[in-house]
């Protein structure tokens, strides 16, 4: 009895600590079209906004933000302000209270990593611009060396 | 009362279960030769906010955001991008997005028009479905800002959409990307052509 409770407490032991450390990589794996906006939040002491555009696709086509509401395809490309915002443009047209939550709850939108630049996340252009950049450190690197 | 031998084989366990916790983590570091080394694997995909690396998971609004994975549990599958069959969604009707901000029931004007483009190299024709896009877009999302409404007056280029102009200003970035190379490129080229 005492041999067959003292074997699953070491397998559970084991099984616990494997699971324990098996954990991800801390690399950003956020969802394929995650914008993350920062043209003005963190120089005003906010958290960079991440747009999720997987949870607004699914409520809403993207004739109704890129078309009725004039947001153009470019991260950061819109001036956004919490100005605008609040007199009912862009975000604001929906985030209102009324269709969707409102404005006060900050911390929704502006939930970004801090230092995270503006950037569509995943999109192919920053992965290029990204495996460009390495390149060009890894040239800067052996130059050096 | 726990013997003597069973806490003997605690000890030995947490022992054990230590050292092969550094035995994992260097394998898992340093193996060159790991399966897949550059791939993120499944158990990766559709991270919950808090561990999606752009979130911050010190902010309160971050854990209040909804997990993609609860919301992606029945929706169709696809291989890249959100790992979403998006248009497939819309087609068998699981997913409805509204298409006017105040009215709840306007319908999405639906032009189903497929364009086939010969291309220059040995891939297969580009048929282009309006019919997909225009149950997302409307017209003048593309033209004549993106796209010349005009047969032949579109010079497009795998690299220009790789750098996000044409097809690439959507399909890179929220549609799915160009490794899905097929899903453009699905008109097989005449037997006969030299």
């Amino acid at each position: 009895m005492n041999f067959r409770l003292s074997t699953i407490m070491l397998a559970a032991t084991i099984l616990g600590a494997m699971l324990a450390f098996n954990t991800e990589s801390q690399q950003a794996q956020a969802e394929y079209a995650d914008v993350v906006l920062n043209e003005y939040s963190e120089d005003a002491g906010m958290r960079p906004v991440v747009f999720p555009h997987w949870f607004h696709r699914i409520r809403y086509r993207c004739k109704v933000c890129h078309g009725d509401l004039g947001f153009q395809f470019k991260a950061g490309g819109n001036d956004i302000n919490m100005v605008k915002i609040i007199d009912g443009q862009y975000c604001g047209a929906c985030h209102d209270g009324d269709v969707a939550w409102s404005i006060e709850n900050c911390e929704l939108c502006h939930s970004g990593m801090p230092d995270t630049p503006t950037q569509v996340h995943h999109s192919t252009v920053s992965q290029l611009a990204g495996k460009l950049r390495e390149a060009s450190e890894a040239k800067e690197k052996e130059a050096e060396e | 009362m726990i013997s003597l031998r069973a806490r003997a084989m605690t000890i030995i366990g947490l022992l054990v279960s230590v050292l092969a916790v550094f035995v994992h983590a260097a394998v898992a570091q340093d193996n060159p030769n790991a399966f897949n080394r550059l791939m993120k694997p499944p158990s990766e995909r559709n991270a919950p906010p808090e561990s999606d690396g752009i979130h911050d998971p010190t902010a309160d609004g971050t854990l209040m955001l909804q997990p993609p994975q609860e919301s992606f549990a029945g929706l169709p599958k696809s291989r890249s991008g959100n790992y979403v069959n998006w248009s497939e969604a819309i087609e068998n009707g699981q997913l409805a997005p509204r298409s006017d901000l105040h009215n709840p029931d306007a319908q999405a004007i639906v032009l189903d028009l497929n364009i086939i483009r010969e291309v220059k190299g040995s891939m297969p024709d580009v048929v282009y479905p309006h019919k997909q896009h225009t149950q997302w877009l409307d017209c003048s999302n593309c033209h004549p800002a993106i796209f010349i409404p005009m047969k032949g007056a579109n010079q497009i280029s795998m690299a220009s959409i790789l750098m996000g102009e044409k097809c690439g200003v959507c399909h890179g970035k929220v549609a799915f990307p160009v490794s899905e190379c097929r899903r453009c490129h699905s008109k097989p080229k005449p037997m006969d052509q030299p």
